[in-house]
């Protein structure tokens, strides 16, 4: 083999050939890229449930998939079909039924919703019984059979496992937040083994769904700032108070570089390193002193073999919690040193919302377009920066650079860290 | 040393079920003829359930706010993630610990059951029943019970309370999630790109919400216990409580720190067939020719991952047969007649029982008088252990005695 196709650690290199997309900003790279350069929001007030009384009242969902009547399951298989499909598209690999290669699947859990449990209560009842036994006596009437399939957690990746004609058993994995760039590190590592010659990742997330607002909203994490539903996302600002939960489906093909030039493919980036770090210290807070963000940063940058001071853009995490953000930057700071106050961050999320399990591949998407395209794109509503984060955030309107290496952060709640470093095809 | 041929060795055992606490507990059951299994026929009829034994899970997550914020399936994960770090002589163990990486296997996590039935009274009597559920909802839910219902926090807790903080991966998929922890961790070791895993998973059997799940599916078995293989019929799964982990490690790293193995890990295989007729049991065979296993005309045992549910019994008894009728021994013991169906965490305990079986800790008594056909007298040298997912995806591992 080529020196050209391995890496400094003598792994075959891992390149994306493909790229799909879909988010509150619309289905596809080409409508999310015209929104994100131009600064455009998604987030819009709920209208899929009555949020009659509740703190957040905005979200970025995905409505235009015909996914009727709405189950999280449902939407997921949607998004994550219709953003491989324009992957697979790009990259001009096997057939639109047979890709060659294994799949990878961020995907959130997938579990029987109050739609469902209310179909089954409202069933006739024998013996007049309540709560679950009540559910239970219906359920074994068989009244809701056909629609079982989609709450077992392996259905997401068995739909889209058969839709695509994926090779060997689907991989399915939940890191909470940083379930995306899991799938793309599952990815990479089992091309670098050689256990298949392409990897299709995905990371969907579709559950903007009552119960889920409320939970986030009772752990003090999301955005209460619901006038305009635009500006209810600040990153890195001092007026930032959480985030908006929201939808989407990111999706990569992954492939040996040697095996991609072989098939005359283009190459749209190279992931040169993946690297995590568990944190022990609390159930949704990292340790005060960022050791575990900073390792995750760390061996990222050690896997890819890159150095801190090549590191020319950070697509953020950036929540717009209090806590992340300050987090994000302290980390940052330690890993990069003075390089900090001029390398620009952004956090797409200020225009998406926070798309939870799907994040860490949509945001993947976004730095290798940003990668392709010589452009930044900016981390909206930076109106009034918190003197405490002084990073270069690229506020407000994009930014031309021509950009040779990103790095993407993903961190989740459970002590979940996992950092990304995505470059331009080597010359 | 060659690209993916470094040894995994299972260095630590960590199992819990209704048959005890400790894989010690396991071990003579799977030695007694008469061992009945531990079950419970009334609280859920007609649903079977098989509950966990009496434990005090103070001893190993001893802070009192650690066990708060856990549900039970937390509990009964972390409590047997402990057993293994201790087996293998790695808690306590700060620098190992602090590269240790968890591979684990979930499912959904509880809901509160009391909760959930007072919102569907409230709501179902309500003229605006959507309007009803905002107001309700912010009301009754609390944010502990969310920590308690994420996938990825029963690995959240264990590297709280154990202090394991290389990485940590979740996989979901059912009884494949329990394969792709296993599986991730071997080929993660096999390449050398990580020396010491903590892999497993945890089911809580003894709850409502979980039964639902698998009730709307026809997948549960109603009426009195029995075999797995005598489960004909409809449904067949019978859940058990159940807490499985084990340490894996790269053999070097192991002899190093002078740790003794039970087993190592030959082969894992797994791939998902569309369950057409005859495909699964097809499946199966394939995985044996890749394993390219020689008829040795020896006994082996194979630890049946089985759940009951049909037609999947149906192929995987066929797949048995057949490797029969090709040469091999099998001694079948489908461990799930004797502990219940653990869903995901059904295959590392099985990979466990597998260990203990080939490190000659355990004889191997059959579990039912369908299984009698062979016993096995001396200690075997190799198992398998299978995986035939009761709705999707099949596989099938190969763990040997280090001799």
């Amino acid at each position: 083999m080529s020196a050209t196709y391995l890496d400094a650690k003598g792994r075959p290199v891992v390149v994306v050939t493909g790229r799909g997309v879909v988010t509150a900003l619309g289905a596809g790279r080409t409508s999310n890229w015209r929104a994100l350069t131009a600064g455009r929001s998604g987030l819009t007030r709920i209208s899929r449930f009555s949020c009659h009384g509740l703190k957040t009242t905005v979200a970025g969902t995905v409505d235009g998939l015909g996914v009727e009547p709405y189950s999280a399951p449902a939407l997921c298989v949607a998004m994550a079909t219709e953003a491989a499909s324009e992957a697979i598209l790009e990259a001009g690999i096997g057939t639109p039924s047979a890709f060659p290669g294994a799949l990878f699947l961020a995907t959130p859990p997938a579990e029987i919703e109050w739609p469902q449990r209310r179909q089954l209560y409202a069933a006739p009842s024998a013996d007049d019984a309540r709560g679950y036994r009540r559910l239970l006596a219906a359920a074994r009437l068989g009244r809701l059979e056909s629609a079982f399939p989609e709450f077992q957690f392996a259905s997401v990746a068995d739909r889209l496992s058969e839709r695509f004609g994926t090779q060997g058993m689907p991989v399915s994995v939940s890191t909470a937040c940083a379930s995306g760039a899991s799938a793309i590190q599952l990815g990479v590592e089992a091309i670098r083994r050689g256990d298949t010659d392409a990897a299709l990742c995905v990371g969907t997330d579709g559950t903007v769904n009552i119960e889920t607002l409320v939970r986030f909203s009772l752990l003090s994490a999301l955005s209460t700032q619901n006038d305009p539903p635009e500006k209810a996302m600040k990153p890195f600002s001092k007026d930032r108070g959480g985030f908006i939960m929201a939808e989407g489906a990111g999706a990569l093909v992954l492939e040996s570089y040697e095996a991609a030039r072989a098939r005359g493919a283009r190459i749209l980036g190279v992931v040169k390193g993946c690297g995590e770090k568990a944190d022990d210290y609390h159930r949704t807070r990292s340790k005060p002193d960022g050791s575990a963000i900073i390792g995750a940063i760390r061996s990222a940058l050690a896997d890819a073999g890159t150095d801190p001071g090549e590191i020319d853009y950070v697509n953020a995490h950036g929540t717009s919690t209090p806590e992340n953000d300050r987090m994000e930057y302290l980390s940052l700071a330690a890993v990069l040193g003075a390089r900090i106050a001029t390398t620009p961050v952004s956090s797409n999320k200020s225009m998406i919302g926070h798309t939870l399990s799907a994040a860490g591949a949509i945001e993947a998407v976004f730095s290798l377009l940003s990668l392709e395209m010589g452009f930044l794109p900016p981390t909206i509503n930076y109106d009034v920066p918190d003197p405490d984060i002084p990073l270069d955030v690229v506020a407000n309107t994009g930014r031309d650079a021509q950009i040779r290496t990103v790095l993407s952060n993903s961190f989740g709640f459970g002590g979940q860290n996992v950092c990304l470093v995505l470059g331009a095809e080597p010359t | 040393m060659p690209l993916g041929e470094h040894e995994v060795w299972i260095t630590g055992l960590g199992l819990i079920s209704s048959l005890g606490d400790g894989w010690q507990a396991h071990m003579r059951a799977l030695a007694n003829h008469r061992r009945e299994p531990v079950i419970e026929e009334k609280r859920f009829a007609p649903c079977v359930v098989h509950p966990l034994c009496d434990v005090d899970f103070s001893g190993l997550i001893p802070k009192r706010t650690d066990r708060n914020q856990m549900g039970r399936w937390q509990l009964i994960g972390v409590h047997a993630a402990g057993l293994a770090l201790k087996d293998a002589g790695v808690a306590g163990q700060a620098a190992l610990l602090d590269r240790t990486d968890l591979c684990v296997a979930a499912g959904n996590g509880e809901r509160d059951i009391a909760t959930d039935a007072r919102i569907l009274a409230t709501v179902s009597e309500h003229r605006d029943p959507e309007r009803a559920l905002a107001t309700i909802l912010p009301l009754e839910l609390r944010p502990t019970l969310y920590l308690g219902q994420l996938s990825n926090l029963l690995a959240g807790n264990i590297s709280i309370v154990h202090k394991t903080t290389g990485s940590s991966r979740t996989f979901k998929g059912e009884e494949m999630a329990g394969v792709s922890a296993i599986e991730d961790a071997v080929q993660r070791i096999r390449y050398g790109e990580r020396d010491l895993f903590l892999v497993g998973g945890a089911l809580n059997a003894e709850r409502e919400d979980l039964l639902l799940g698998y009730e709307i599916d026809g997948a549960l078995w109603h009426g009195g216990h029995r075999s797995v293989w005598a489960r004909t019929g409809l449904g067949g799964m019978c859940p058990g409580s159940m807490g499985a982990f084990l340490v894996l490690e790269r053999r070097e790293h192991a002899e190093a720190r002078g740790a003794r193995p039970y087993a190592r890990i030959a082969s894992v295989l797994s791939d998902r067939c569309d369950r057409s007729p005859g495909m699964a049991t097809q499946q199966g065979l394939g995985f044996c020719e890749a394993l390219a296993m020689q008829a040795e005309g020896k006994p082996l045992p194979v630890f049946s991952g089985a759940s009951g549910v049909e037609p999947i019994l149906t192929e995987e008894r066929n797949f048995l047969q057949e490797i029969g009728s090709r040469g091999c021994l099998p001694v079948v013991r489908a461990y799930g007649s004797l502990i219940g169906h653990g869903v995901e965490a059904h295959f590392p305990a099985g990979m466990a029982l597998a260990a203990l079986a080939v490190s000659g800790l355990t004889q191997l008594a059959a579990f039912d008088a369908m299984e009698n056909e062979r016993t096995i007298n001396e200690t075997p040298e190799r198992a398998l252990v299978t995986a035939f997912g009761h709705w999707r995806g099949e596989a099938l591992a190969l763990v040997e005695a280090v001799l």
